[in-house]
């Protein structure tokens, strides 16, 4: 077989086409980054339904993402962020656990308090709210209209 | 006593086991010659050309219809629960984890394994296999190895495409013909599909695939019968094996490592 430049050109770009795909794949649709931005961690006594990769948002605009969620040595739920680095968030900022909707995913809400000193990169959300657990609202409300007819 | 059927499966066994045999010897043959030099780069980019290029047309129309398709499935299963904005992780998720590997598998294997099969087949048939040998140019070094190299490292590229390709059809049946909010779609398809437990498993796969493809196509056309109906059984062969296989090892690896 003759060597071709033209042939040549396009296995080369073939080839490019190809790990760009695999590149987009892996970084846009698959979320991998490097160790950038800042990162944070909150405790809560019940996620829900929270998972890796949920969004953060601060008055519904996404600043960040859930990284990881463990269980940390008081039973409880650790979970990991990553947030936006220029973002200045008071320590006295408050995470709660949030739906879209009745139905949706859970993501996390941040909501700036009014304190000067500033949260640092690895510092915990000290005010934590937990998820509402729709279920356990619905046992209540029947639990407490029975307890009222009786 | 004879017992001719018994004697027949115990021959049938025994050819088996021996063309097994002789697969595994041929594919750490194939394994050597690809990792010692001399390397044959010219002739793995020509392979690469033949069974990635050539494939690229049928690839990314084959993912633009199936895209197309789940997209159009998806919306029609999930707007009876009112969970249309799932349609993007319905789509990207089945098309990552298993029809995305699966279905780019077989397209290689019809259009790239069957040709690479029937070279080869054709090359023993007229004895050109033999004129290496003669020149002292082991055949496998100079033949096998770079098509199914090419195979190999063409497999996952080609998935990435088709993926991409697929995504790009769910988008458009979803977003501008079923009307879906275009952020909505991608918001799902992003918050469903990881790095680690998706794209990784997607790739590995592929991996496999494209090795079962590229050893089983050559192992089949450097065996074949030096006739005519050698090179048809070559091919035949190939494709019915290398698909068989493809789809049981796609459930053995499913199964054992849950991806």
């Amino acid at each position: 077989m003759q060597p071709s430049p033209i042939r040549d050109l396009t296995v080369g770009l073939f080839v490019l086409a190809g790990l760009a795909a695999i590149a987009y794949l892996s970084v846009q649709v698959g979320g991998l980054q490097g160790e950038r931005g800042f990162h944070l961690y909150a405790t809560f006594d019940q996620i829900g339904g929270l998972r890796p990769r949920a969004p953060v948002v601060i008055s519904g605009v996404q600043v960040g993402q859930v990284s990881s969620i463990e269980l940390d040595e008081n039973l409880r739920a650790r979970v990991n962020m990553d947030v936006d680095p220029k973002l200045e968030l008071p320590v006295d900022t408050m995470a709660s656990i949030m739906t879209e909707g009745v139905l949706g995913n859970k993501f996390l809400a941040l909501e700036p308090g009014a304190e000067d000193e500033l949260l640092k990169d690895g510092e915990e959300i000290a005010f934590t709210e937990n998820a509402v657990l729709l279920e356990r609202l619905i046992g209540k409300f029947v639990n407490d209209a029975g307890l009222d007819e009786e | 006593m004879r017992l001719p059927a018994i004697e027949r499966l115990g021959f049938k066994s025994q050819l088996f086991v021996d063309s097994l045999g002789g697969f595994a010897i041929f594919t750490l043959n194939v394994v050597r010659c690809a990792a010692l030099p001399p390397f044959r780069f010219r002739r793995f980019v020509d392979e690469v050309f033949d069974a990635g290029v050539l494939s690229l047309s049928i690839v990314c129309l084959s993912g633009f219809a199936v895209g197309a398709v789940l997209g159009l499935q998806g919306y029609d299963t999930l707007v009876r629960f009112g969970a249309e904005a799932n349609v993007g992780a319905v789509v990207g998720l089945s098309l990552v984890k298993e029809l995305g590997p699966v279905l780019t598998a077989l397209l290689v294997i019809g259009r790239a394994g069957s040709a690479t099969a029937a070279q080869i087949a054709t090359m023993v048939t007229t004895e050109q296999l033999d004129g290496l040998r003669m020149m002292s140019i082991d055949p496998v070094d100079f033949v096998v190895g770079p098509k199914a190299l090419a195979l190999l490292v063409v497999m996952p590229l080609l998935t990435a495409l088709f993926i991409i390709f697929a995504l790009a059809g769910g988008y458009l049946v979803g977003v501008m013909l079923l009307g879906l909010h275009g952020g909505t779609y991608f918001a799902s398809l992003e918050s469903a599909i990881t790095f680690a437990d998706d794209i990784v498993p997607s790739l590995s796969k592929t991996l496999v695939f494209g090795a079962l493809v590229g050893f089983i196509a050559t192992f089949r056309g450097y065996t074949s019968e030096p006739t005519s109906s050698g090179v048809s059984a070559a091919t035949t062969g190939t494709v019915v094996t290398a698909s068989v296989c493809v789809l049981l090892f796609d459930y053995v690896i499913t199964a054992l490592w849950g991806i």
